[in-house]
């Protein structure tokens, strides 16, 4: 397994965010490094898929506002703001280490931000892959309302193995313990809250209209069984919009394809990044 | 003197028994097959009937609120309500508590209609400022819940403004861009109307209130016992920020009935009250508070939401006697309804009290009955409860003078008479 470590960066804007970092890829390694973006349920402890690019790749996955201990993300108000505040991220992180123009690859709403930012911007990175992405909407085929979940309803929309993700969501927390339930409170509103800027209540900020601006190859990557991001509608919406899109559906994943097939999705980009 | 204000949430009266397990909430996508608009023709006449009624047995004011896409509060416009009991009524403060100040676009809208509220009642007016529940604002009206806050505050600054502002003005704001702010009518209350801010137990909204030396009024259906945790954190915070203590800064909603004795009570109105407390207040949970629409400080305060208290005893359980023991009704003869209410009132320190006495399906002659009971035996005998703050009337309405007040009994054949005489 590949290793990574964390470090605090500090965006003129004024936010500071961790960033997970991947740094010692083996032989052969490529010279462009990844810039991951995670979805709304946050970068968790473990990573598969991103310790095995990391084992080709600088990857640099940085934490959204809101979604770490640091505060700021009063600073975040719409979509324009994340997708400049991704930018002023992949800026920081060119200056402190050397490169241009990443890849880009971001999950769910990480997904999202990362098709705007390569529509504001789209000379500024190499490739673009997207895991199940949000920012459509299809009046035929809504999307179910996250922000109306109960805590235990979340692995099944998340996962097609629910008891999987029932194991990772619920991280060992012990909901004996009132610290740990008010932790959980906080943590949850934060992250949804902040996340509802370009979510709430229905996830189309009408990036549908931009994404003609994304010219290049694009990898779309969507568990076969995604209940949150309906896969058929939505991928095949995904492809009517960017124009040279491809499609990779993987079997035995829902949304989390990033954590029920890290392996195969962990491929998929890779192909589509050499 | 300690007011009274018999409010009316206007509940659907028609929920079918079964409505628990055929519907997976009371409110935001509560089925269309219960409404029935021919029924609501009499619905709404009744409740407004009652309001007026409430006023002619000498109640202080007569309250309306609002509420979407909801079968206990069939009322998204309390201002339409006020409007007819403006019109119909001449003493009553006509508590209007409130309109949700975020939802309405702009928000201007607001300092209009209750300007002409304040005009067409001769200045009775109380002028509420919710911040507006989760189900409403966000799940109904779509605001996003993490700046719904932000959004109320600009609202509540521009509607402050063009009330005070003696020109136009242009108020550049994040969520309202107005070149010509020019508020037309003003209300007749200067420099504003009394103003109240029900609370559901978001502790930032203290603050908003004593700062602003607002009425902060505590609407839940917990009842008083469960109420006084929260309004002591008030009045903590009342005194840490320097202010006077005067009951005036409080109010609190009760449920309320009253009958010739405490048996007499139980048999009247407790499948009513169960009515409301078993089955109107099915909300699914998911809905009470969307992420984001409560701050982390109110979280960490544990003052959460009384749709999902753990610890609590669901509404849908609690029994007749769970709801008298436990205050969430106070129900009886008299002598009990003063006994208890004047421990409301004491304890949590109010100088007002909502009066919520149309209960679930309640029909109107127990309604009425109820009402007479509580203003003829109960209500003058807790008038006085504050005799050193007798004078002190910062929260309340200021009408016009009796003699500058319209009296529509002078008729037209009156003025024809009249220059007929003259000519």
């Amino acid at each position: 397994m590949s290793a990574s470590k964390t470090v605090a960066i500090t965006t003129p804007r004024g936010i500071t965010c961790q960033v997970r970092i991947w740094d010692q890829p083996e032989h052969g390694a490529s010279a462009v490094p990844i810039v991951y973006f995670h979805g709304v349920a946050g970068l968790f402890d473990d990573e598969p898929m991103l310790d095995e690019l990391g084992k080709r790749y600088e990857v640099y996955a940085p934490v959204w506002p809101g979604f770490g201990d640091e505060p700021g993300e009063e600073l975040i108000e719409d979509m324009l703001d994340f997708a400049l505040h991704g930018w002023d991220v992949v800026a920081r992180l060119e200056g402190d280490a050397e490169f241009n123009a990443p890849h880009l690859v971001g999950h769910g709403m990480g997904a999202m931000i990362a098709a705007e930012m390569a529509a504001l911007a789209p000379r500024q990175f190499n490739r673009l892959a997207l895991l199940d992405p949000m920012g459509l909407w299809l009046d035929s085929d809504p999307m179910p309302d996250v922000f109306t979940m109960l805590p235990f309803e979340f692995p099944e929309y998340l996962f097609s193995d629910s008891a999987l993700g029932t194991k990772l969501l619920a991280g060992g927390l012990n909901f004996e313990d009132p610290k740990a339930i008010e932790d959980f409170l906080v943590r949850n509103s934060r992250r949804l809250g902040t996340a509802g800027k370009i979510l709430f209540p229905i996830p189309n900020r009408r990036l549908s209209k931009r994404l003609y601006r994304v010219t290049d190859p694009t990898l779309l990557i969507w568990g076969a069984a995604d209940r949150l991001v309906p896969t058929g509608p939505y991928s095949a919406a995904w492809q009517a919009a960017i124009a040279h899109a491809s499609l990779s559906v993987i079997e035995g994943a829902g949304h989390m394809v990033t954590h029920e097939q890290p392996l195969a999705a962990a491929e998929a980009i890779q192909s589509h990044l050499e | 003197m300690v007011k009274f204000c018999w409010f009316n949430l206007m509940p659907w009266p028609d929920l079918p028994d079964s409505f628990r397990e055929d519907a997976r909430s009371v409110w935001v996508d509560m089925p269309q097959r219960y409404f029935n608009p021919a029924r609501a023709n009499g619905v709404y006449h009744e409740y407004m009937d009652q309001l007026e009624f409430a006023e002619s047995c000498g109640f202080d004011g007569i309250g309306v609120n609002e509420h979407h896409q909801n079968a206990y509060g069939i009322m998204p416009s309390p201002n339409l309500i006020a409007a007819g009991l403006a019109r119909r009524t001449s003493k009553a403060a006509i508590c209007v508590i409130g309109n949700s100040i975020a939802l309405y676009n702009p928000p201007i809208r607001v300092a209009e209609e209750f300007a002409m509220l304040d005009c067409i009642s001769g200045g009775r007016l109380v002028a509420g400022f919710p911040v507006g529940t989760s189900m409403d604002t966000n799940y109904c009206y779509g605001q996003i819940p993490a700046l719904t806050r932000d959004k109320y505050a600009e609202a509540h600054e521009l509607i402050m403004k063009a009330w005070a502002e003696k020109e136009p003005f242009a108020f550049d704001g994040k969520y309202n861009q107005l070149r010509y702010v020019n508020c037309w009518p003003k209300p007749i209350q200067a420099p504003h109307p009394p103003i109240y801010i029900p609370g559901g137990g978001s502790i930032e909204t203290w603050d908003f209130c004593i700062d602003h030396d607002y009425n902060y009024s505590y609407l839940s259906f917990g009842g008083y016992i469960a109420g006084k945790m929260l309004l002591d954190g008030y009045w903590n915070r009342v005194a840490e920020k320097g202010k006077d203590n005067s009951p005036g800064r409080a109010a609190f909603a009760q449920t309320i009935c009253v009958a010739d004795n405490d048996a007499m009570a139980e048999e009247l109105y407790a499948e009513h009250v169960l009515y409301f407390y078993n089955r109107c207040l099915h909300v699914y949970p998911g809905f009470a508070d969307a992420p984001g629409y409560r701050t982390i400080k109110t979280i960490k305060h544990g003052a959460l939401s009384q749709y999902q208290r753990s610890g609590v005893k669901a509404f849908n359980e609690l029994t007749w006697k769970d709801l008298v023991d436990g205050g969430y009704v106070i129900a009886g003869g008299p002598d009990t309804v003063r006994e208890r209410m004047e421990e409301l009132i004491k304890t949590l320190r109010v100088g007002l009290v909502f009066n919520l006495m149309m209960i679930g399906n309640m029909p109107d002659w127990k309604v009425r009955y109820s009402t007479q009971m509580f203003a003829e035996k109960v209500m003058p005998q807790l008038r006085n409860l504050w005799p050193e703050y007798e004078a002190d009337d910062r929260w309340w309405i200021k009408p016009l003078p009796e003699s500058e007040r319209v009296h529509p009994e002078v008729t037209f054949e009156t003025r024809l008479r009249d220059w007929q005489a003259a000519r």
